[in-house]
């Protein structure tokens, strides 16, 4: 019952929030159009946030690891799907697959394929013998994130890539509220629900969900049980990674592919899972979609109204401040 | 009496810098009741800890029928029939009563399998099973840590503090369950109450500032009050 009380309190505070910005959003929107775009834009940053937050969160919770290096698995993600997805770069599958959407799910594939690889890598090769030093991982995975950005700058250089190649979803409209709306907005919209919800019955439903959420209370118990919580860690870290490149995979179609997008991202992720609370994954997902349409809300208000669009990019960084001063130890956190 | 199922030969350990055993030897025969005593901060814990590989022992051996512990991962070790109650329990308060039982499975299937033992040595965790670990009272938090250690076919326990923080009623129960026990598995126990280790072992190891000083029969040491008085300080 107190368990219920407190997490209620939780939504109480993420639910009074939203509306909060809703209503504001409404009210200072000059037309309902607006304030559609507003509202969508801000589902569709919150679902990309939450593919960042989750592997982030998750890694951290279970194996007290602060990855940095997040943000450039998600812009590698996007380099590797608009590489994929186009003609020319180093694969080229314009000739051999000229169906564009066939070509954008195989491109998604790779991202998530080449995350998860660079992912396994980077824990068992490097992070692996650092588990006892805390110090030594944050500066590690750091360094690997400046790392990424050299290693893409090699690669693709320093050029920001916007998506000419249109393909099915990236291609529609619809209206609403007398105002065109982009479907694939919608459409990672969606990607991100079905992905919230499958984690979350992943790590309810199924034994490694078991696991991963013993681990994150006592990682050495359930060792101590029987089971291989090295392997535990490097299938998750894997996961996180691929997750997050899954995440600029489907965010390049609208965001084009940058060096900057991984930091960017990686910022506001930060902010997601520490006002969520550390290691939650309800607050993670809760935290992900209160910044995201915060970071629209501001956005909106900020161009109309300020002729200061920075606002936006300070947007999670002050809620993170706001939240903190409410719940100490984030909105679903534990007290440690 | 029955040959050892575990043998730990002069083990020393250290936790960071600290040196906390400086030699110590346990022999637990199989199917008895064993117990570490000693004051607190003597390396009792710690002893438990480097037989699961959790603070590996730097020296010395551990034998575990008859195969070396000794550079093993705690899974591992767990795998090779060792279960393990923390003092504290260790209780996971996230998961529901259920899922910590379930996630003690080696192969899926143990719980249903033991399922019978488990709850007629503890009706009430059946009561308890949807709620989640968080919410149960300490004697219910043990129960459910000595349930977990049943789960997969365990023959040696290591039980650590089980009467720790608990009421004289439930620490009655704790030891006809133990005592139970001791008919199908291996139990060493550490246990500060000398009153219950007393009662419940057939014998005991002494270890005293990271030394096994003294073992032997638990009826030899319980007429010897000399000796209760020097190394556990109590009459």
């Amino acid at each position: 019952m107190a368990q219920f009380r407190k997490t209620g309190g939780s939504w109480g505070i993420v639910i009074s929030m939203i509306v909060g910005l809703l209503i504001f959003s409404f009210v200072t929107s000059n037309n309902p159009g607006t304030f559609g775009i507003t509202v969508l834009s801000g589902l569709f940053q919150g679902m990309l946030l939450f593919l960042v937050a989750s592997g982030l969160s998750i890694v951290f919770g279970l194996m007290d690891v602060l990855n940095f290096a997040q943000g450039g698995f998600f812009m590698i993600g996007a380099y590797v799907a608009f590489d994929v997805h186009h003609p020319g770069g180093l694969i080229d599958l314009t000739n051999t697959i000229p169906n564009t959407d066939i070509r954008f799910i195989v491109a998604v594939i790779a991202a998530v394929i080449v995350g998860g690889l660079i992912g396994a890598a980077l824990e068992r090769g490097l992070l692996r013998p650092l588990y006892a030093r805390p110090i030594f991982q944050l500066v590690l995975t750091f360094g690997v994130s400046l790392v990424m950005i050299e290693a893409v700058r090699f690669i693709w250089n320093t050029t920001p890539y916007s998506w000419t190649v249109l393909f099915g979803v990236r291609e529609g409209y619809f209206t609403l509220l007398g105002q065109q709306f982009s479907t694939y907005r919608l459409f990672v919209i969606a990607i991100g629900i079905v992905l919230i919800v499958s984690i979350a019955l992943l790590l309810q439903r199924t034994r490694i969900g078991i696991i991963i959420r013993a681990g994150v209370e006592d990682s050495a118990m359930v060792e101590a049980l029987g089971i291989n919580v090295r392997a535990v860690f490097t299938l998750v870290f894997t996961f996180g990674c691929a997750i997050a490149a899954f995440g600029g995979a489907i965010a390049a179609p609208f965001l084009g592919a940058s060096i900057g997008m991984g930091s960017n991202f990686l910022l506001a992720a930060i902010a997601v899972v520490v006002l969520g609370g550390m290691g939650s994954y309800v607050g993670t997902a809760a935290g992900s979609v209160l910044v995201g349409l915060a970071i629209a809300v501001v956005a909106t208000f900020s161009s109309e109204y300020l002729n200061q669009p920075v606002w936006s990019s300070m947007t999670p960084m002050l809620l993170l401040i706001l939240v903190l001063l409410l719940r100490p130890s984030g909105l679903f956190g534990e007290r440690r | 009496m029955a040959e050892p199922i575990l043998i730990v030969r002069d083990i020393t350990t250290f936790i960071g810098q600290f040196h906390i055993l400086e030699g110590v030897s346990v022999s637990v025969p199989r199917g008895s009741i064993s117990v570490l005593l000693g004051r607190n901060g003597a390396g009792k814990t710690t002893t438990l800890k480097s037989i699961m590989g959790m603070t590996p022992p730097r020296e010395g051996t551990i034998q575990f029928e008859g195969a070396s512990l000794v550079g093993k991962r705690p899974y591992t070790i767990a795998q090779m029939g060792i279960g393990y109650v923390p003092e504290h329990r260790a209780i996971f308060k996230e998961l529901s009563v259920r899922e910590n039982l379930e996630i003690a499975e080696r192969k899926s299937g143990d719980l249903r399998k033991r399922g019978d033992l488990i709850f007629d040595l503890f009706p009430d965790l059946k009561r308890l099973i949807t709620l989640s670990g968080g919410n149960l009272s300490g004697g219910q938090q043990q129960m459910l840590a000595i349930a977990r250690a049943l789960v997969p076919d365990n023959r040696l326990l290591l039980i650590d503090e089980p009467s720790e923080g608990l009421a004289p009623v439930i620490i009655e129960q704790l030891m006809r369950a133990i005592e139970t026990l001791s008919a199908q598995t291996t139990i060493l126990l550490v246990e500060q109450n000398f009153r219950m280790a007393s009662k419940l072992a057939h014998l005991y190891t002494i270890i005293d500032d990271g030394r096994s000083v003294l073992s032997g029969a638990m009826p030899d040491l319980v007429r010897d009050s000399a000796l209760i008085q020097r190394y556990l300080g109590v009459a």
